[in-house]
């Protein structure tokens, strides 16, 4: 029994540490020209439940502070500074979502949307951020699958 | 409790009403900003030559709920009377080594001070730098009176500046951006453009490339400096123009410049330039 935990336990560090081997860091990510971003930053495939707490987080993804998401009328006041999100799955490739996540001044250049994985760049950031991207690798891959899931069509 | 109420009646209002009217506002129906059936505040104006990429400079008063700009409106309403209260007890307290007063020097009263807070900051030959209401007033406390000098943002300072700034409530806004102060007001305008932040944004991308959407709960406003000191019903109380600064920094996860810095007053300029042709309207009430 003991030794059957044990081996377990060895099993899921193996898992982790080759998981963690996977993850892109934020300097490597390739961006293709028109800023999308086809390899997924970790993986592990993203899980829409996961990722739609973080949209609505506002420590995490904050996302309705800027767009609208009917998918999210349960909570208040939905920002208008970028676009709505509804139906955003039937307008845009996994891919090309994923680069907007990213640092989507690759696809919109001189955008207001922050960059959520990226560290270089960057001026005056306050101490407790410095070196961290807005959300780790594997929120963007959640949020990415969340967002794959808001069809109109 | 009161004003935990109020910013929740506030922040609803502010959906409720401006979210349906926003697109539809027109010079009709453009609300009026008169102080005590008296004081007329210009809340549009052209904006000045060099403001590139605006037409219009607009209050901030313009962006709130109507509850919110109802307190505004009559001082009796208006929390930052309060402060202002405070402060004419200040003026006649004698502190220092000097043994003085403010009202031991200036005899005419806060009133003598009429206009001084539409120019603001301006150039102080005498010490050759920029000049904000805390460094008139803190020069005045360390050199004249003998004390201390006041905290930038303290509760004695803002509502001496208050006070002060009152005098010239509903004169036009003329900040000169020109002579000895056309470097620091080139500085300013570099920091206004500049992205910061793990969020990377400039004051440009929110207060001049998208004021009045909302930002979550909030409208984004054009960021004018010319109510303050300005009373929050977020926080309670009266906010220098460097305090909220350095807040906009934080809430981009920013590191902020100090109060006080060349940095801050380089900007401070900048953004109190963008206003000229609006009017003072301190103590402003914003949420």
């Amino acid at each position: 029994m003991k030794r059957k935990a044990f081996l377990l336990i060895g099993a899921t560090v193996a898992f982790a540490t080759m998981a963690a081997a996977e993850v892109v860091a934020p300097g490597d990510v390739v961006f293709e020209d028109g800023g999308a971003v086809a390899q997924s930053l970790t993986g592990v495939a993203g899980d829409p439940a996961a990722g739609r707490e973080i949209f609505a987080n506002r420590k995490l993804g904050n996302c309705l502070a800027c767009h609208v998401n009917a998918d999210l009328n349960e909570q208040l006041f939905h920002g208008e500074v970028g676009p709505p999100l509804d139906g955003v799955a039937d307008r845009w490739e996994e891919a090309q979502l994923r680069g907007i996540l990213v640092n989507s001044k690759n696809t919109f250049e001189g955008t207001i949307m922050p960059a959520f994985y990226r560290t270089d760049g960057l001026n005056r950031v306050l101490e407790k951020f410095q070196g961290k991207t807005v959300l780790t690798a594997q929120q963007v891959e959640d949020v990415l699958a969340y967002l794959m899931t808001l069809k109109e069509e | 409790m009161i004003i935990s109420n109020l910013q929740r009646v506030a922040a609803i209002a502010s959906v409720a009403t401006l979210g349906l009217g926003a697109t539809a506002a027109s010079a009709q129906d453009m609300p009026e900003l008169v102080i005590n059936d008296e004081i007329a505040i210009t809340t549009h104006a052209p904006a000045p030559a060099y403001l590139e990429n605006l037409d219009e400079v607009i209050s901030g008063w313009v962006f709130r709920s109507t509850e919110t700009q109802a307190l505004q409106m009559d001082d009796f309403d208006n929390p930052g009377m309060i402060f202002v209260d405070k402060a004419i007890d200040a003026w006649d307290k004698v502190e220092g080594t000097a043994g003085k007063s403010c009202a031991a020097c200036h005899t005419g009263g806060p009133e003598e001070f009429a206009g001084l807070r539409a120019t603001l900051p301006k150039w102080n030959e005498e010490k050759q730098a920029l000049y904000t209401m805390e460094d008139y007033i803190n020069e005045c406390r360390t050199e004249r009176m003998g004390a201390e000098a006041w905290k930038w943002s303290g509760a004695d300072m803002t509502a001496m500046n208050a006070l002060i700034s009152l005098q010239s409530r509903g004169m036009t806004i003329n900040v000169a951006t020109d002579g000895p102060v056309a470097d620091l007001w080139e500085q300013g305008k570099e920091i206004y453009y500049t992205r910061v932040g793990q969020l990377d944004l400039s004051c440009a991308n929110c207060h001049e490339d998208n004021y009045g959407t909302m930002i979550r709960a909030d409208r984004l406003s054009q960021g004018q400096v010319n109510g303050f000191p300005t009373y929050r019903l977020k926080n309670a109380k009266l906010n220098s123009i460097q305090g909220r600064f350095k807040g906009c920094m934080k809430n981009v996860r920013a590191t902020p410049y100090k109060e006080g810095s060349e940095e801050f007053h380089a900007l401070q300029l900048y953004v109190a330039s963008r206003g000229n042709g609006l009017t003072v309207e301190s103590p402003s009430v914003r949420n």
